[in-house]
């Protein structure tokens, strides 16, 4: 992959050579006001590999073309904070990180390591995003950070083949989901309706999520969310509850505690155990592996399980860790319209830009994703899980992916995981 | 001028050794940030922290079965590989997975322990044995509808929930079955013919039709018949008659002695195929892994085991083989006595590497069973750097870790004095 980034890094250079060549020749003075970064080496550290980093390699050049700086890509591997602690503490951090989860703006921001974002980046912001986004990449009232890339996270992925042959429609509610939809498709020999990803927490905590926010209400989940309630909360009760009735055994294709990611969307769309598997948009890029699943693979709605219809967002936080001119300039490019769009052009990006209308996607499933978030407006959450304290909502065999995990173990246990999932946050959110 | 000498070595021993000790151990006395102190809180955390201690009752675990069981696997093969032909071959095969990076071992076990028959080459071993032995059912999944005159009873079976009298006609409707799985032979459906006065006559079917039509619990044209079910006529617990169904899924018992029945579909029809065993699973995740440990480190005893073997006195051997010593009593009385410096050290050198293992654990576990497979060295790095990062709390454990070592190590070091 590092390979062909290289490649393609190397011919559009050679595309661009006698093209710079005719500009210098023509006017010179031009030229430096049209680049005002000339010579300019951005470094952007991320965790993005394969075409996700090849798409913002994409959109990097569209910055280069415009302002002549350099832009210079890092993966960080799996584990960022491995990869920043030490640059950070070595007083060399890269110029623009792109963090993960908002819980991180905070952590950073709390060692300093973070600078705020200068005028004109916050004026994007405020132009491009509404103020719930910009609190996110927000600590203590500071602007650090601008939401680059999101993820649409209320989606239930499912197999048309299987709906039909149960005879279903895809369900509208929570109870119809669980109930008789699923009863269907058990009926019609799909061994199971759910296909779960629960090798890992971080899928479990995004099911969650969507019952909360749509059982309790998007107050509820932003007071849950900083802990200001305590998970031992009768709300949280009642969400568990609900969604232990998809995580019976029976509703559930066998060996889920074993599955990582990637594996549960074979199961609905390459082995067939399954009929529906809920995750984000990015799910598309996934099946697509599965021959036929382009057919067969279509997506609702996250069913409503109160009264609120659920829409939560995931997604990477960039934030500036050296206060360059150009850390700057490429971050209120990110934060543009512009680059929005032309992003959204690519596949597998989702934006939370308000200013980046649905025509921009190519397809439709993005498409109808992109309304329903304009049409859902204020009432959209960011992924609770990820604003949380890395030690409870975002590590693996910890906190609430580990409580969460022995939750669809055995689905009965309630009171108990609930207890633990307290005893945990509040560990972690002191 | 000694020390003149000296002085290279001790600097470098002195940044990467000394250093790096003395600054965690400085760092344990703070919090997560770095910033306040703490005493000797986050040592106590290693005894009260539930995670930590999973993960020392692990490395006990690791510490008396890992290192007994490669000393004795090695010294086995190191015996065996004197008196067989091929032994360089057979050695040289032992100690290959020493070649491999530990890495790479882990990312092999965990395909060999994956649960799916399909991708884990364990379990497709077992659950091809296993059906050789017991062939599968034809039915596996089948479910009873709430409302359906069957119920589930234990061991996959099903029966009927009312008594039925002879002289009657009984629908058994199932579902939860693919209809593309079912046997060539099925046909069409028919509710079953009346039976004698004696005798009782059904018919057993996948009651559901493509796409969702049909009416419940009735025979509809488009739905199959299941054959070559077992059913049996079962009065006062006891099975009495028994018949298989036909390709229409009719079935009929005739000459029942006048009474009340309850037919049986028993067990055997829907038995689920053998799934293997759950190696990545809570329970056996720790085992699992001590064997992926051994498949590994068996070759390295091998090798230092049959150098000492080596290098045993043959008159001795030969000696007490004149005297009418048996092979078992050369080996219990001579062999291993004197190997017992050598199987010392492989056992201590192993017992420093175990507390240490890392690797194997975090890559063969899966995210949702590494709270139960950890052991120290993995939790050391899941509390500083997995997410929690409270290195003060990690430093806490490094020094602890370096506390359980060191007594091996004073160990194999004066064994090494003893022996110049």
């Amino acid at each position: 992959m590092y390979m062909k980034g290289l490649r393609a890094t190397a011919l559009v250079a050679g595309l661009l050579t006698p093209l710079a060549a005719c500009g210098s020749s023509s006017t010179t003075s031009g030229t430096s006001a049209a680049q005002p970064l000339k010579g300019v080496k951005i470094e952007v550290a991320a965790k993005w590999t394969g075409v996700e980093q090849d798409n913002f390699l994409k959109i990097a050049k569209i910055f280069e073309g415009e302002t002549g700086a350099k832009i210079t890509y890092t993966p960080t591997g799996d584990s960022l904070d491995t990869f920043l602690a030490p640059r950070i503490q070595g007083g060399d951090p890269p110029d623009i990180a792109v963090l993960p989860q908002p819980g991180l703006v905070a952590q950073y921001a709390g060692q300093h390591a973070l600078k705020p974002l200068s005028a004109d980046v916050v004026a994007a912001v405020d132009q491009n995003f509404t103020p719930y986004w910009k609190n996110l990449g927000s600590s203590g009232g500071t602007p650090y950070g601008v939401l680059i890339k999101a993820a649409y996270k209320s989606t239930m992925w499912y197999s048309a083949k299987a709906f039909d042959t149960a005879g279903i429609q895809p369900p509208q509610t929570w109870a119809d989901m669980v109930g008789p939809a699923s009863q269907k498709l058990r009926d019609s020999g799909v061994k199971a309706p759910f296909s779960l990803c629960g090798a890992s927490g971080w899928t479990l905590t995004d099911w969650f999520e969507n019952v909360y926010l749509s059982q309790a209400g998007p107050q509820m989940y932003d007071k849950l969310a900083a802990h200001q309630i305590k998970w031992t909360d009768p709300s949280v009760a009642a969400a568990l509850k609900s969604l232990g009735q998809a995580w019976q055994p029976n509703q559930v294709a066998p060996g889920a505690l074993q599955t990582d990611y990637p594996t549960c969307v074979g199961t609905v769309f390459g082995k067939k155990q399954a009929a529906m598997v809920y995750e984000a948009d990015f799910v598309g890029t996934e099946m697509s592996k599965y021959p036929g699943a382009d057919q067969d693979a279509k997506v609702f709605p996250f069913p409503k399980v109160g009264a609120t219809q659920p829409v939560e967002l995931g997604g990477d936080i960039a934030v500036v860790m050296k206060d360059t001119k150009g850390a700057q300039a490429l971050l209120k490019f990110l934060a543009s319209a512009e680059a929005g769009k032309a992003w959204a052009a690519l596949p597998g990006y989702f934006s939370a830009n308000k200013n980046v209308p649905p025509t921009a996607y190519t397809d439709a499933i993005h498409q109808q994703l992109a309304q329903t978030i304009l049409k859902v407006g204020d009432d959209a959450r960011y992924d609770m899980s990820d604003m949380a304290p890395a030690a409870f909502g975002g590590t693996d065999g910890k906190g609430e992916w580990k409580d969460l995990t022995d939750f669809l173990r055995n689905p009965a246990d309630v009171a108990g995981t609930q207890q633990k999932l307290e005893a945990d946050a509040a560990a972690a959110f002191k | 001028m000694a020390l003149g000498f000296l002085l290279p070595a001790l600097a470098l021993l002195g940044a990467l050794v000394v250093y790096p000790i003395v600054f965690s151990a400085y760092r344990s006395m703070f919090d997560a940030s770095g910033n306040t102190f703490v005493g000797a809180h986050n040592y106590t955390r290693i005894f009260t922290d539930a995670d930590s201690r999973t993960a020392m009752r692990n490395t006990l675990i690791w510490v008396v079965v890992a290192p007994s069981l490669v000393t004795v696997l090695g010294l086995i093969f190191a015996v065996l590989t004197e008196r067989i032909r091929w032994a360089s071959a057979f050695k040289m095969i032992v100690f290959m997975p020493m070649a491999v990076s530990f890495l790479a071992s882990g990312v092999i076990f965990r395909l060999v322990y994956e649960g799916d028959p399909h991708r884990g080459v364990i379990n497709a071993v077992l659950t091809t044995v296993h059906d050789t032995f017991s062939s599968s059912s034809v039915y596996p999944g089948a479910i009873a509808r709430p409302g359906s005159p069957l119920t589930p009873a234990p061991g996959n079976a099903f029966v009927t929930t009312t008594g039925i009298q002879p002289g009657h006609m009984v629908l058994l409707p199932l579902v939860g079955l693919p209809a593309a799985q079912l046997p060539k032979s099925a046909t069409q459906a028919v509710p079953a013919p009346a039976p004698p006065p004696d005798g009782i006559s059904g018919t057993v079917w996948l009651d559901f039709t493509r796409g969702g039509g049909g009416v419940q619990n009735h025979v509809d044209p488009a739905e199959k018949g299941l054959p070559g079910i077992r059913v049996q006529a079962v009065q006062a617990g006891k099975a009495v008659a028994s018949t298989t169904t036909g390709p229409d899924g009719t079935f009929a018992f005739t000459k029942l002695p006048a009474g009340t029945y309850t037919l049986k579909l028993p067990g055997g029809n829907f038995a689920a195929p053998y799934q293997g065993v759950t190696w990545l699973g809570p329970s056996l995740i720790t085992p699992a892994i001590i064997g992926a440990y051994i498949w590994i480190w068996a070759g390295f005893a091998m090798v230092l085991i049959a150098a000492g073997l080596a290098a045993i006195p043959r008159d001795v051997l030969e000696a007490a083989r004149m005297d009418g010593a048996s092979e078992w009593h050369l080996f219990r009385r001579i062999t291993v006595p004197l190997l017992a410096p050598v199987l010392t050290v492989v056992f201590v050198t192993l017992v420093i590497n175990v507390l240490k293992v890392f690797d194997l654990v975090f890559i063969i576990a899966p995210g949702s069973v590494q709270p139960q497979a950890t052991v120290l060295a993995l939790e050391m790095w899941r509390v500083s750097f997995g997410g929690g990062a409270d290195q003060g709390a990690g430093s806490a454990m490094a020094i602890f870790l370096c506390l359980l070592v060191s007594p091996a190590i004073f160990f194999n070091l004066r064994r090494f004095r003893q022996e110049q």
